[in-house]
């Protein structure tokens, strides 16, 4: 049997796999009854109504001709990879990682790491473009977050203000 | 006339100095991010909720409405001067709004998407104003079992009025729903789904989720085309008033609009960009003048009806919030987040408990408008220039301030890893071809709907016909039948697969 519509055959296996995903973990709680409830009650029906869904959606997509084929297409793994490094990246160094003892380099190093990462993303990558951009960023979330909003951040390196 | 003294108590509020300012920043920021390409009203107002924090409830939900609309107002100009529309509810606006522009004709069209949306505003918010206190009373009516057939008519009016198939939608508002039951059991204090994580058991932010999918995701999808596919064009603006002739049609095609999208705006499920698509194809179907240029050649009521269509239904869809407490779509399901983190619990109790801060927020959405006009129009210049900032400048700031906004929601790293998880989700939502925003709509509904559905069968003593034997619940849930079976007969599913064509 083939597939006849790549993305709502996907969608469905999504669909299942959580459905099936909460049913299961629902059971680890009391199911209770309808009079009382209990935590795992709603979660199991719905978990189950997903799964059936699921099916269904599949199901479709195993039998419904469509034209093309409905293709994914082309996943841009470029940019996926650099966006998700970038917001990564900057949740260390804002944050720092206290499991492994990764010091916090506050938010002005977050952001010239953050923008050049994403900018690999993109088409175009120009070194002196995106030190600008970085630069521009960096004293307008000062300005905007620190003085303006008075959001409490880490601003710079903990080992340096100790 | 009791509206009129609500109306000037919320005037009185609305027109100290320092909530006008607060309603002008809002329109400002919202305008500025919102004019900015494939970032619509969610994204905008996912970005900028955190900047609202530290102002106090009246104030802030101000700002946020002012940014609401701004946002939806950017996205007009977007879709007019370049051929690229920012959000949902604009997509119908690029038709006829982009042959303008390239016919030299973008003044017109800008004058008449304002001017349009500012008579639609006004409209929508003497309705919004005058519907609040009926519906009000209706809402303390309402028992659990009433609420959760309101959420189930919701849920499945995002459904049928989701574009794209609908069992996909379904599916969405299911995974919303799951999602949302991430965290604390309220009755038993058991953390669900949490795997442990300490940051799980407060549930998933609902902040995380909205930027990462409806913003990472977007950027992530714009970067995968190849440049020429987002090229921007900004036109040139010269002279911005409409002619007689042109006045002549948009009158009737704004007055069209704006019944239409006030009505819409307040179904469940309904909202903005229904409301657009509903009533370009209402003009569509009326005949043309004489020598009038036809549809998707750049007629002006292409883009006066379905601009105020679309404005006119997001003032009315504060209508089920206010009243209710029930978001109608997923910006409003937003609105509540923002509303619950100045504890403020959205329902018909606001309007009693805080009268100043539902009239006021009420009267702050005409004056929001009116200094949307003020904006726009004379201000166009400026926006225009904004458009042609280069995208691979634009994006990384935007990843920026989503990551910086998320993470000031709690201070925590969490919430970051969080962002970039549903980014990735969010991709993938766009790959497969399916329409996010119910999920958003699920996923703030879902612990609504359980509690209401265990106290209605508690009350019940497990016995699922009280649904089916209180007389309001059962018409709620007859109209949500209704409109299901509506949606599944063939010449209906046919028309509706039309109107989502239109481009």
């Amino acid at each position: 049997m083939n597939i006849k519509s790549q993305k709502d055959f996907f969608s469905g296996l999504i669909f299942v796999v959580v459905g099936t995903a909460y049913a299961l973990g629902a059971t680890n709680y009391k199911i209770g009854e309808a009079a009382r409830m209990g935590p795992g009650y709603f979660p199991l029906m719905l978990g189950i109504l997903l799964a059936v869904l699921g099916c269904v959606v599949i199901f479709k997509a195993m039998v419904v001709e469509t034209v093309d084929g409905d293709p994914v297409g082309r996943i841009a793994w470029k940019p996926l990879f650099f966006i998700i490094a970038a917001n990564l990246s900057f949740g260390i160094l804002l944050g720092g990682l206290p499991s492994i003892k990764f010091p916090s380099f506050g938010l002005i190093a977050a952001i010239y790491a953050l923008v050049p990462i994403a900018a690999l993303g993109g088409d175009e990558f120009k070194f002196k473009e995106v030190l600008v951009v970085s630069t521009v960023l960096a004293v307008t979330s000062y300005v905007a977050f620190i003085w303006g909003l008075k959001l409490q951040f880490p601003v710079w390196p903990s080992f340096l203000i100790g | 006339m009791e509206l009129l003294s609500n109306l000037s108590l919320g005037f009185g509020v609305a027109f100290t100095p320092i909530n006008l300012l607060y309603a002008f920043i809002g329109c400002l920021l919202g305008t500025l991010i919102g004019v900015l390409p494939g970032i619509g009203p969610l994204a905008t107002i996912a970005m900028l909720l955190p900047a609202t924090y530290a102002l106090p409830p009246v104030s802030a939900l101000i700002m946020l409405a002012g940014i609401y609309y701004g946002a939806q107002y950017g996205g007009s100009t977007t879709a007019i001067l370049v051929n690229l529309p920012g959000e949902a509810s604009s997509v119908v606006t690029v038709i006829d709004g982009y042959q303008m522009a390239r016919k030299g004709r973008a003044g017109p069209a800008l004058a008449a998407a304002g001017l349009g949306s500012f008579f639609a505003g006004c409209v929508g918010t003497l309705v919004l104003a005058a519907f609040a206190v009926p519906l009000t009373e209706v809402a303390f009516k309402f028992g659990p079992a009433e609420y959760f057939a309101l959420m189930i008519l919701g849920l499945i009016g995002a459904v049928v009025l989701a574009s794209g198939s609908l069992l996909k939608a379904f599916g969405m508002i299911l995974l919303g729903l799951v999602m949302g039951l991430v965290g604390t059991d309220v009755n038993s204090g058991v953390a669900r789904f949490s795997f442990d994580i300490p940051e799980l058991t407060d549930g998933l932010g609902f902040i995380a989720v909205g930027m990462g999918i409806f913003g990472y995701g977007e950027i992530i999808s714009n970067l995968g085309k190849s440049s020429s596919e987002r090229q921007i064009f900004a036109a040139r603006v010269e002279g911005l008033m409409p002619t007689a002739e042109d006045f002549k049609r948009i009158v009737p095609a704004v007055l069209r609009g704006t019944l239409l999208g006030s009505v819409l705006g307040i179904l469940p499920g309904g909202g903005a960009a229904m409301a657009s698509f509903g009533a370009y194809t209402i003009e569509k179907k009326t005949k043309l003048h004489l020598g009038e240029v036809p549809f998707g050649k750049g007629n002006i009521r292409g883009v006066a009806a379905p601009e105020s269509a679309n404005n006119a239904a997001s003032q009315t869809s504060f209508i089920p919030l206010l009243t209710l407490g029930i978001p109608p779509n997923a910006v409003m399901a937003l609105m509540v987040g923002a509303m619950t983190i100045h504890n403020i619990q959205p329902g018909p109790q606001v309007m009693t408990s805080n009268p100043e801060l539902f009239w006021g927020l009420i009267a702050s959405m005409w004056i929001g408008n009116a200094m949307l006009i003020i904006l726009n129009l004379p201000l166009i210049g400026i926006w225009i220039k904004l458009l042609t900032v280069p995208y691979r400048w634009l994006f990384p700031a935007i990843v920026l301030f989503c990551a910086i906004g998320v993470y000031s929601t709690n201070n925590n790293t969490f919430d970051i890893w969080l962002v970039g998880f549903f980014g990735v989700v969010g991709y993938a939502f766009i790959k497969l071809g399916i329409e996010p925003a119910p999920l958003l709509l699920g996923f703030i509904l879902g612990p609504m709907m359980e509690e209401n559905l265990r106290r209605a069968l508690l009350l019940s003593r497990g016995d699922w016909s009280v649904f089916l034997t209180r007389g309001l619940s059962a018409s709620l849930l007859a109209v949500a039948a209704f409109l299901l079976i509506l949606v599944l007969l063939p010449s209906v599913k046919k028309k509706r697969e039309e109107a989502f064509v239109e481009e």
